[in-house]
C-alpha cells in the first residue's frame, strides 16, 4: 500500500509483539503520521478530512435516530415528530442528521471542484477519482432514500417523481419501465411498503460508502496527494510528514466547518428543508410545487430542461456519469488550472453554470427559466465534451516551476531538479515554454 | 499403453461441470431475492372494487382508490363531452385511447369511455409524466387550458377526455379495466 519505505520502529515490547502479529500500528504510522504530503497544500485539501468527519457523524446520528424511528407508512411521520419533541436531545440529534446531510454535500462538492481545478483526476489518479464519483453516486442514493423517511409530503412526492423516472424505459421496451417501477415500489403506487425497503437500504448504503472511502484513501496513498502546482513530489524537500503539518491544518479547517455546521444546526435547523415536509404524506394531493433538496437542484434542472421524458432522464444520469471520463477528456499537458490562463475562465464559467442550474432547478419549469436551463445544460456538457479536449490541446500553459519547493520558496532554493526528469508524469512535462 | 499415463487434463470435465452447476445454482437463487421486492399477494388481492355512481351529479367528480392509486370518476356535462368529441385524433400528442377495455384503439372520446355510458369518464388519476396527481377534480381547481385536468408538477394539460394536449406527459391518462354491473354501479379491476 505504501509508496515510501516504512520508518516505523516499535518502541515497547508490546508494540513489537503486535508488529509481528498484526502490524496495524505500523500501517497507521506509515500512512497517517510519517506519510509525505506536499508542503504547499492549501485549505481546499482539508475537505477530505472534513468529509470523513461528515460520514462518521451521519453514521453516529443515524444509528441513534434508528433507535427511535418507526419505518412504517402509518407511523413514520409521527415518530420523527416524537424524536424532535419527546426523545431526550432528539431536538439536537435529528437536525444534526438532517443538516449533516446538507453539510456533507457542501463538502463533497467543494472537494470535487478542487479536484477539477487542480487536475487531481489525471494520471495516475484516475481510479482514485472514479472511486470518488462512485462515492458521490452512493451519497446521492443514500440521501434520496433518507429524505423519504420522515414521510412528509415532499418525501412522498419526491419518491414518486424520482422512481417514476424509470418508467421512461417504457419508451424503449413497452412495459419494462413500469415493471421496474412496480418492483421498486413493491406495489402499484408508492406506499409504506416502499418506505420500509428504503429504510433498509438507507441503513446499508453508508457502510458501502465507508468501504468505498477506504479504497479511495488507499488509492490516494499509492499515488500520493496532488497539490496546487500539479507537480509531483520529486525530492524530500518538496514534502512534509503528514503529522503534525497536514493534520494540524486539517483540524483547523474542520473547526471552521463545524462552526458553520453548528450555526445552521442551532439557529436555522429547518432552513434547508421544505415547509411541505411538515405535512404528512398524502397520496391523493400533490403539493403545488415540488422541489428536491438543494444539493439535487442542478441535476433536477437538467432533467427538466430536456423536453423528452427519456431524454431528460438520460441527460440527468449522464451529467454525473460524465465525471468518470474526465481523466481522458482533459488533454492539457499540465494538471493544474493555475497554469492554464484560458481554461481558468472556462473553469469559472462551469462553476457559474452549476450554480445557475441550481437556481433554475428551484424555479417552476416554464417560460424563460426553461430557456436558460437549456442554455446552461448545453454548456454543462460542452465543458466536458468540447472545452476540455479541444482547449486542452490548443492552449499554451504558463511555465511551471521546477519543483514544489521552488514554487514555495522561489527560484534558487535548494531544488536540484529544475528541468523535468525523463519519464515524469504530466504536471511536469517537458517544460511547456520549450514547445 | 497410453490409458495408464496420467492425463493432466483428464479432470477438467469435473471442474467445468462443478463450476457450471455452481453458476446455475447461484443464478437461480438470485431470482427469489429479486422477486421478493415485487408487489406481493396482498397487493394483488386488492385488485377489484365496486363504486356506486348515483350520488355524483352532473359536472361533479370523485376520486376513489384502486390498488393504492387514485381513480378519477367524472360525470361530464354534455358540453364537456361535445368538446372532447370535436377534436380530431390527428391533433393529439398521443393518438392511442389507453383504455384497457379497448386496447390499442384510436384516442376518440368514444374509445375512452364505455359504450352507452359516454358521460362517465373513469381514469387513473396519475400524471403519465412522473406520477403527480393532476388538479381538476374539485370545482375550484385549475383545470388547465383544455378544461380537463392540469398537472402542476411540470405543467401537463389534459382535456375533458383526459387526453394529454400540452406539456411533458407522454401518454393520455390511463383508463383502468372496469365494467358497469348495473346502470349506476361500476366495478374497477
Ligand atoms: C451517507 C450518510 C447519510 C446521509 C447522507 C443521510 C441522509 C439522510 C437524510 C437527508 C435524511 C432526512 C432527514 C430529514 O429531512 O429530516 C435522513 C433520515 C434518516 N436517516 Fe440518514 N443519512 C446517512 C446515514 C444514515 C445512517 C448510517 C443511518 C442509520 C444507521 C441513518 C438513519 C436515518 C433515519 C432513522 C432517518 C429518519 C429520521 C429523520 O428523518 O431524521 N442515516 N438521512
Ligand atoms: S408529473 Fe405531471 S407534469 Fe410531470
Amino acid at each position: 500500500m505504501s509508496s515510501h519505505e516504512s520508518s516505523y520502529e516499535p518502541k515497547s515490547a508490546t508494540a513489537k509483539w503486535w508488529d509481528e502479529r498484526l502490524p496495524l500500528p505500523r500501517l497507521m504510522y506509515d500512512q497517517f503520521v510519517e506519510f509525505p504530503t506536499p508542503r504547499n497544500l492549501n485549505y481546499l485539501w482539508t475537505f477530505g478530512g472534513i468529509l470523513t468527519f461528515c460520514l462518521v457523524a451521519q453514521i453516529v446520528t443515524g444509528i441513534v435516530l434508528a433507535m427511535h424511528y418507526v419505518p412504517s407508512g402509518t407511523d413514520a411521520f409521527d415518530s420523527v415528530d416524537r424524536i424532535r419533541r419527546d426523545v431526550n436531545y432528539g431536538w439536537l440529534i435529528q437536525p444534526m442528521h438532517a443538516v449533516g446531510a446538507s453539510m456533507f454535500f457542501l463538502a463533497a462538492y467543494i472537494h470535487t471542484f478542487r479536484g477539477l481545478y487542480y487536475g487531481s483526476y489525471r494520471a495516475p489518479r484516475e481510479i482514485l477519482w472514479i472511486l470518488g464519483v462512485f462515492i458521490l453516486l452512493a451519497m446521492m442514493a443514500t440521501a434520496f432514500m433518507g429524505y423519504s423517511l420522515p414521510w412528509g409530503q415532499m418525501s412522498f412526492w419526491a419518491v414518486t417523481v424520482i422512481t417514476n423516472l424509470f418508467s421512461s424505459l417504457d419508451q424503449i421496451i413497452p412495459g419494462f419501465g413500469t415493471s421496474i417501477v412496480e418492483w421498486l415500489w413493491g406495489g402499484y403506487a408508492v406506499s409504506g411498503v416502499t418506505l420500509t425497503r428504503f429504510y433498509s437500504l438507507h441503513y446499508l448504503l453508508p457502510f458501502v460508502i465507508f468501504g468505498l472511502v477506504i479504497l479511495h484513501v488507499w488509492a490516494l496513498h499509492v499515488c500520493g496527494q496532488n497539490n496546487p502546482t500539479g507537480i509531483e513530489i520529486k525530492t524530500k524537500s518538496d514534502s512534509l510528514p503528514m503529522y503534525p503539518y497536514a493534520v494540524s491544518k486539517d483540524i483547523f479547517g474542520l473547526f471552521v466547518f463545524v462552526i458553520i455546521f453548528a450555526w445552521f444546526l442551532l439557529f436555522l435547523p429547518d432552513y434547508l428543508g421544505h415547509a411541505d415536509n411538515f405535512v404528512k404524506a398524502d397520496p391523493l394531493v400533490t403539493p403545488p410545487h415540488i422541489v428536491p433538496e438543494w444539493y439535487f437542484l442542478p441535476f433536477y434542472a437538467i432533467l427538466r430542461a430536456i423536453p423528452d421524458k427519456l431524454g431528460g432522464v438520460i441527460a440527468m444520469f449522464a451529467s454525473i456519469a460524465i465525471l468518470a471520463f474526465v481523466p481522458w477528456l482533459d488533454r492539457s499537458p499540465v494538471r493544474s488550472t493555475k497554469y492554464r490562463p484560458i481554461y481558468k475562465w472556462f473553469f469559472w464559467l462551469f462553476v457559474f453554470t452549476c450554480l445557475a442550474l441550481g437556481y433554475l432547478g428551484a424555479k417552476p419549469a416554464e417560460g424563460v427559466y426553461v430557456f436558460w436551463a437549456r442554455i446552461f445544460t448545453l454548456y454543462y456538457f460542452a465543458h466536458f465534451l468540447i472545452v476540455m479536449p479541444i482547449l486542452g490541446s490548443m492552449e499554451t500553459p504558463k511555465s511551471l516551476p521546477g519543483s514544489i519547493s521552488e514554487a514555495v520558496l522561489g527560484k534558487g532554493s535548494k531544488s536540484t531538479t529544475s528541468s523535468a526528469p525523463a519519464g515524469a508524469p504530466i504536471g511536469a512535462p517537458a517544460a511547456p515554454e520549450d514547445r | 499403453m497410453t490409458a495408464d499415463v496420467e492425463d493432466p487434463e483428464r479432470r477438467d470435465v469435473l471442474v467445468i461441470a462443478a463450476s457450471a452447476f455452481a453458476a446455475v445454482g447461484a443464478a437461480s437463487l438470485i431470482w427469489p431475492f429479486i422477486d421478493q421486492m415485487n408487489p406481493d399477494a396482498g397487493a394483488l388481492a386488492l385488485a377489484s372494487t365496486e363504486i356506486d355512481l348515483s350520488p355524483i351529479s352532473e359536472g361533479q367528480a370523485i376520486t376513489v382508490m384502486w390498488r393504492g392509486k387514485p381513480v378519477f370518476i367524472r360525470h361530464r356535462t354534455p358540453t364537456e363531452v361535445e368538446e372532447a368529441k370535436t377534436v380530431p385524433v390527428d391533433d393529439l400528442p398521443d393518438p392511442v385511447a389507453r383504455n384497457e377495455n379497448n386496447p390499442g384503439s384510436p384516442a376518440t372520446d368514444q374509445n375512452r369511455t364505455l359504450p352507452g355510458h359516454e358521460k362517465w369518464l373513469v381514469m387513473i388519476g396519475i400524471c403519465t409524466h412522473l406520477g403527480c396527481i393532476p388538479k381538476g377534480q374539485s370545482l375550484s381547481d385549475n383545470k388547465g387550458e383544455f378544461g380537463g385536468w392540469f398537472c402542476p408538477c411540470h405543467g401537463s394539460h389534459y382535456d375533458t377526455s383526459g387526453r394529454i394536449r400540452k406539456g411533458p406527459a407522454p401518454r393520455n391518462l390511463d383508463v383502468p379495466p372496469y365494467s358497469f354491473v348495473s346502470d349506476s354501479t361500476i366495478r374497477i379491476g
